[in-house]
């Protein structure tokens, strides 16, 4: 077994864009189980937060300090966009990709892909350029893309905010499936319908401040905040 | 008018006469600028791809530089070519001057740019599309240029063919480095300037319409190969 990455201490952690602080100062203890969802209105801060914890945006300032080295860290976690990034490569090779970069054997990664391809049901569709499957597809495929290489944390960035009932369905299935078999989840949302079915704890955050973090039910029944209740109430947040 | 339909048809006289001379000419045209398209295709695309992922001081200047450069001269490089490898020169102990492989230098230099430039562009729009997901997943630098590379490959060749366009038809500079030896550095482009010269119009553009074709039936081939405008690749 493979030592946790988790818990991962944040401490005055701020992205800024351009000299305006966009999240931060940020200060949280990620750890190592469970499935967070982030919420927000629109332009809170959620996938810089995400970005931030990932790596892809570099802290202003403060730490983020992982249990281990931030190489070994990186290692171990994947990142789903909003919008899929696919390779213009077919289906297949777009989960072998990430296994080579790993210096896994070719025909071991081969096989992991067929089997993620046939868990998102693309069985199809393998030989297929990635960038000619629908939406729904594309999501799917990045997401068994991010899990193939067995990480221990996955962070996903609102990934059904595009796509139809029934390919948000599957993708919330995988997910539910995913935090079962021990993958910390870290994921962001402004559907609140999303969040309850999905969440164990819930991070809010506005204006790029973290204002509640609380348990699901907590936090949807009774929000601490007057931001948070009147986003939970759907009134708009500016 | 009438030159040109007579051009035509000596140009096919000509094809199917089977005439050695010709289909020597023919072959050393191919041979030389294939030669440097290759080479400068080698030298050209991970230039492109290793500006479109480095951020360094010199970025912007050295990419106008590069882009200026595909404007460059055939006639000055030829003189330049010619100059450095000439006795004199101090790479005249190689023996080049006046061989093939002058030739290859030549078209070389020239065309390096250009399919360094387009080259650029092209990972350049890709590296924008693949940018957040490299980063996420950890490649080093020289992943990403092997992987930007190996999925631009189609727009790559667009480049590598507007390397071969320019070099197969280039007469200035390897006029002056290959020197239009007959039976040693003659090529088509040097074949009609000679022939033109003389007077032979209806020999030139025979040779001429040759070489149109030539530039066609490559396209083609090279298309046909790598199966692009095909809607299952791209």
């Amino acid at each position: 077994m493979v030592s946790s990455i988790l818990p991962l201490k944040v401490e005055n952690a701020r992205v800024e864009k351009r000299g305006n602080r966009i999240v931060g100062p940020i200060n949280l203890d990620i750890s190592p189980k469970g499935f967070t969802i982030i919420m927000g209105p629109n332009g809170s801060g959620k996938t810089s937060l995400l970005r931030l914890l990932h790596g892809l945006e570099n802290p202003r300032g403060g730490s983020l300090d992982w249990n281990g080295s931030t190489e070994t860290a990186q290692l171990h976690q994947s990142f789903v966009f909003q919008t899929p990034i696919m390779l213009r490569r077919t289906a297949i090779e777009n989960i072998i990709y990430p296994l080579i970069l790993r210096n896994i054997p070719k025909d071991e990664a081969l096989k992991i892909a067929k089997e993620w391809i046939g868990k998102i049901n693309l069985e199809k569709s393998t030989d297929i350029n990635a960038r000619f499957l629908s939406g729904g597809e594309k999501q799917k495929l990045a997401i068994a893309r991010a899990l193939a290489t067995k990480p221990q944390l996955l962070f996903l960035d609102e990934p059904t905010a595009n796509l139809d009932g029934s390919a948000t369905r599957e993708i919330e299935a995988l997910l539910q499936e995913t935090h079962k078999a021990g993958t910390r989840i870290i994921m962001t949302t402004h559907n609140i319908g999303q969040g309850k079915r999905l969440a164990e704890d819930v991070m809010f955050i506005y204006r790029g401040n973290i204002l509640e973090t609380s348990n699901a039910k907590q936090f949807f029944k009774k929000p601490q905040t007057k931001e948070a209740r009147a986003f939970i109430d759907g009134d708009i947040l500016e | 008018m009438s030159d040109i339909v007579e051009g035509m048809l000596a140009a096919f006289r000509l094809i199917f006469s089977l005439d050695a001379d010709l289909f020597e000419i023919i072959l050393l045209s191919l041979q030389v600028t294939l030669t440097a398209v290759i080479i400068a295709s080698l030298i050209g695309m991970p230039l492109g791809a290793w500006l479109a992922v480095n951020r360094f001081r010199f970025r912007r200047i050295t990419i106008a530089i590069l882009n200026a450069l595909m404007g460059l001269p055939p006639v000055v490089v030829g003189l330049i070519v010619y100059i450095m490898l000439s006795r004199s020169g101090p790479f005249g102990v190689l023996n080049l001057l006046f061989t093939p492989t002058a030739m290859v230098i030549a078209q070389v230099i020239i065309i390096t740019p250009l399919i360094a430039s387009i080259s650029h562009q092209a990972i350049r729009d890709l590296w924008a599309e693949y940018h957040d997901l490299l980063i996420s997943l950890n490649t080093t630098k020289w992943q990403r240029m092997l992987t930007l590379i190996k999925d631009a490959r189609r727009s790559l060749l667009t480049a590598s063919l507007a390397g071969f366009g320019r070099a197969i038809g280039e007469v200035g500079a390897i006029m002056i480095v290959g020197g239009n030896i007959d039976h040693l550095t003659r090529v088509l482009t040097t074949a009609i300037a000679l022939e033109t010269g003389k007077g032979e119009f209806a020999f030139a553009l025979a040779l001429g319409f040759i070489l149109i074709a030539l530039a066609i039936l490559v396209n083609l081939a090279i298309h046909s190969i790598s199966k692009t405008e095909r809607a299952s690749n791209w």
